[in-house]
C-alpha cells in the first residue's frame, strides 16, 4: 500500500495541518476560559445572568441585555438579507442578460470587500441622523440591523450565486424539456438542488452578523439594555468587548473575556442548530 | 598616493572622533542604563508608555516597563519601592507629602452640544439633572422643545471618571441614550444630532470645533472650556497628571522625569488629548 514514501509524507503532512486548524479553536477557547476563570471563580456563572445591570467597575455583571442585543441584530439582519441575497443571485443567473450580470456580480464582490469601519462611519454620519429625525435618539437597533444587512448581503449573495452555478445543466435542460416556465424551474428545480449551498450561506452570514464589531459599535448607541423597540439603543457582546477592553483591569477585564466566552457559545449553538436542522435533509 | 594619505588622515580623524564620542556616551551610558519600572494610573499609562518608547530609542540601554493599576497602586508602589516611579492621575493628597510629585500634563473634560443648539450654558445642577434623567427635554433649560439625547462614556474611560468625580455622580445613576468609546466618536455623535449632549476631552473638542465640526464647548462653573483654562488650572473639570517618586529622584528616574516634563514630548501629550503644562 504505502510503497511510496511520498504518500506517507503527504498523509502526515495533512494530519499535521488538520491538527493545527483544530488546535487553534481549542487554544482560543482555553485562552478565553483561563482569562475568564478568576471572575467566574469568585463571582460565579449565575450572576452574569441575574445581576441588576452591567456596571463592572461597581461589581454588576449582567450580560443578558447584550445577549439579546446580539441576537436581535443578527436575526433581524439575516431575515432581511437572506431573501435579498438569494433573489439577487437568481436574478443574476436566470433573468439578467450577461451584459448586466457580469458587472452586477463584480459590484457585489466589491461590496463584500469594503471594511466594516467604512460602513460604520457612513451609518454614524448618514443613517443615524436620519433615524434620529424620524424617532430620536437615532442610534438604535434599527440602525444596527440596516448596517448589518448591508454588510452580510454580499456573503449570502455570493454564496447563493456560487451554489446556483453548481446546479447541473441537465436539470435545467430537463426542466426546459418539460416546458416549465422560468420561475417554476427556479422554485421547483434549482432551489432544491442548491439548498445545501444556500443553507451554508445563511450560516456564514449569521456568523458574520454575530461577529461584526466596529460598524455595530458606531451605530447602535451601546446602551446596555434589552431593546423594546426598533428605535431603542442597545449594545452587542462584541461591541462590549471593543468598547471597554482598552481600559479594563482585573475583574472588569475578566468579565469581558466572559463576554467572549458567551459569544463563542452562541456561535457553537448556531453551528449545532444548523447541524441538527440539516441532518440528513440538506447535506445528504 | 596623496589620495591614500588623505584617506588615512581622514580615517584617523574619524577614529579619534569616534573614540571621543564613545567615551562621552559611556559616561552618560553609566548613568542611563538599566530598567525603570513605572506603575499606576491607567489614564497616564498610554502616554508614559509612548514617552518611554521615545526615551528608549534615545538611550538604547534603558528599558522602561509601564504597568497600569490605578493611581492608588502608583502611590503604594512608589512608597514601597516596588516601582521606581508611580503614576497618579489626580492632585496629590495631604498625606502623600512624603512623595516627590512632578506634574506632567493636565487632563480636561468639557460638555459639548451641537452648534445649532440655542443653549449657551448649563449650570452644574442642570447637567446632573440631564445626566440622571430628571430633565429630558431641552425646553426645561431654555432650549427648543426637543428630547435630549444623553451621550455617556463607556466604563473604565478616564473621561468618565473625571466627569463622575466632579459632578459627584455614580455611573449606575446615569440614564444615557448613547454610550460612546473614544472622544472622536463622542464628537461625531453630537455633531450628527442637534439634540445631543456629550462630554469629551477638551483637547479633542477644541481641535474639532476649530476645524469646522459643528459642536460647541460649554463652560463649566462659569469658566470657558479651552486648553488654556485647563493649563492654568482654572477649569474645574480638569485634573493634573503626576509622576511621583520616593525618595526624590536621581539618575535614570530623574533623567526620565526631566524628559517627560520637557518640550520634546509635547506632541505625544497632545496625541493622547492631554494638555501640556507650559510652552
Amino acid at each position: 500500500m504505502s510503497r511510496w514514501p511520498t504518500d506517507r509524507l503527504l498523509l502526515w503532512l495533512l494530519r499535521g495541518v488538520a491538527a493545527i486548524a483544530g488546535a487553534i479553536v481549542l487554544l482560543i477557547v482555553t485562552f478565553l476560559v483561563m482569562e475568564a476563570l478568576p471572575v467566574l471563580r469568585h463571582v460565579g456563572v449565575a450572576r452574569f445572568f441575574t445581576d441588576p445591570s452591567w456596571h463592572p467597575t461597581e461589581g454588576f455583571y449582567n450580560l443578558t441585555p447584550m445577549l439579546w442585543g446580539t441576537l436581535f441584530a443578527m436575526v433581524g439582519s439575516v431575515l432581511i438579507a437572506t431573501p435579498l441575497g438569494i433573489l439577487s443571485a437568481v436574478f443574476c443567473h436566470y433573468y439578467a442578460p450577461p451584459v448586466i450580470a457580469r458587472p452586477y456580480r463584480r459590484l457585489i464582490e466589491l461590496l463584500s470587500g469594503i471594511p466594516s469601519v467604512v460602513y460604520g462611519f457612513w451609518g454614524l454620519v448618514v443613517l443615524v441622523p436620519l433615524i434620529g429625525a424620524i424617532h430620536p435618539p437615532g442610534p438604535s437597533l434599527l440602525a444596527g440591523i440596516v448596517i448589518l444587512t448591508i454588510m452580510i448581503l454580499p456573503t449570502i449573495a455570493l454564496m447563493a450565486d456560487a451554489s446556483l452555478a453548481n446546479v447541473p445543466q441537465q436539470y435545467l435542460r430537463g426542466a426546459a424539456a418539460l416546458g416549465l416556465p422560468r420561475w417554476a424551474t427556479v422554485r421547483g428545480v434549482v432551489f432544491p438542488a442548491a439548498k445545501s449551498g444556500l443553507f451554508t450561506g445563511v450560516i456564514l452570514e449569521a456568523g458574520r452578523a454575530i461577529g461584526e464589531t466596529m460598524a455595530i459599535l458606531m451605530v447602535c448607541g451601546n446602551v446596555v439594555q434589552t431593546p423594546h423597540s426598533l428605535f431603542d439603543p442597545m449594545r452587542t457582546l462584541t461591541a462590549n468587548i471593543a468598547l471597554e477592553m482598552a481600559y479594563a483591569l482585573g475583574d472588569h477585564r475578566a468579565a469581558l473575556f466572559v463576554s467572549g466566552l458567551v459569544l463563542m457559545g452562541m456561535i457553537a449553538a448556531l453551528v449545532g442548530a444548523a447541524d441538527w436542522i440539516s441532518r440528513g435533509r440538506i447535506y445528504g | 598616493m596623496t589620495k591614500c594619505t588623505t584617506l588615512v588622515v581622514l580615517s584617523m580623524a574619524g577614529l579619534i572622533a569616534a573614540s571621543a564620542s564613545a567615551g562621552a556616551q559611556s559616561t552618560t551610558g553609566d548613568q542611563l542604563a538599566g530598567k525603570l519600572v513605572i506603575t499606576g494610573a491607567s489614564t497616564l499609562a498610554p502616554l508614559i508608555a509612548e514617552i518611554g518608547k521615545r526615551f528608549e530609542s534615545l538611550h538604547p540601554t534603558v528599558r522602561i516597563d509601564v504597568q497600569s493599576g490605578g493611581s492608588s497602586r502608583g502611590v503604594a508602589d512608589a512608597r514601597q519601592g516596588l516601582a521606581d516611579i508611580g503614576m497618579v492621575s489626580r492632585a496629590m493628597k495631604e498625606d502623600e507629602r512624603d512623595l516627590s510629585a512632578f506634574p506632567v500634563a493636565r487632563d480636561g473634560v468639557c460638555p459639548i452640544l451641537h452648534q445649532k443648539n440655542p443653549v449657551q450654558a448649563l449650570t452644574d445642577e442642570q447637567i446632573v439633572a440631564i445626566y440622571t434623567g430628571k430633565i429630558t427635554n431641552w425646553k426645561a433649560v431654555g432650549g427648543n422643545d426637543a428630547p435630549i439625547t444623553v451621550a455617556n462614556k463607556a466604563e473604565g474611560r478616564s473621561t468618565l471618571e473625571v466627569f463622575l468625580h466632579y459632578f459627584k455622580l455614580k455611573n449606575v445613576d446615569i440614564k444615557a441614550q448613547v454610550v460612546i468609546g473614544d472622544n472622536e466618536q463622542g464628537v461625531k455623535t453630537v455633531a450628527g444630532n442637534r439634540n445631543a449632549i456629550g462630554y469629551v476631552s477638551i483637547g479633542t473638542a477644541e481641535y474639532d470645533a476649530t476645524h469646522g465640526v459643528p459642536i460647541k464647548l460649554l463652560p463649566v462653573g462659569g469658566v470657558a472650556a479651552s486648553t488654556e483654562s485647563v493649563r492654568t488650572g482654572a477649569f474645574p473639570l480638569s485634573r493634573p497628571l503626576h509622576l511621583a517618586t520616593r525618595p526624590s529622584p536621581s539618575g535614570l528616574a530623574k533623567a526620565f522625569i526631566d524628559y517627560t516634563q520637557s518640550k520634546a514630548v509635547h506632541d505625544l501629550i497632545r496625541e493622547q488629548y492631554f494638555v501640556p503644562l507650559a510652552d
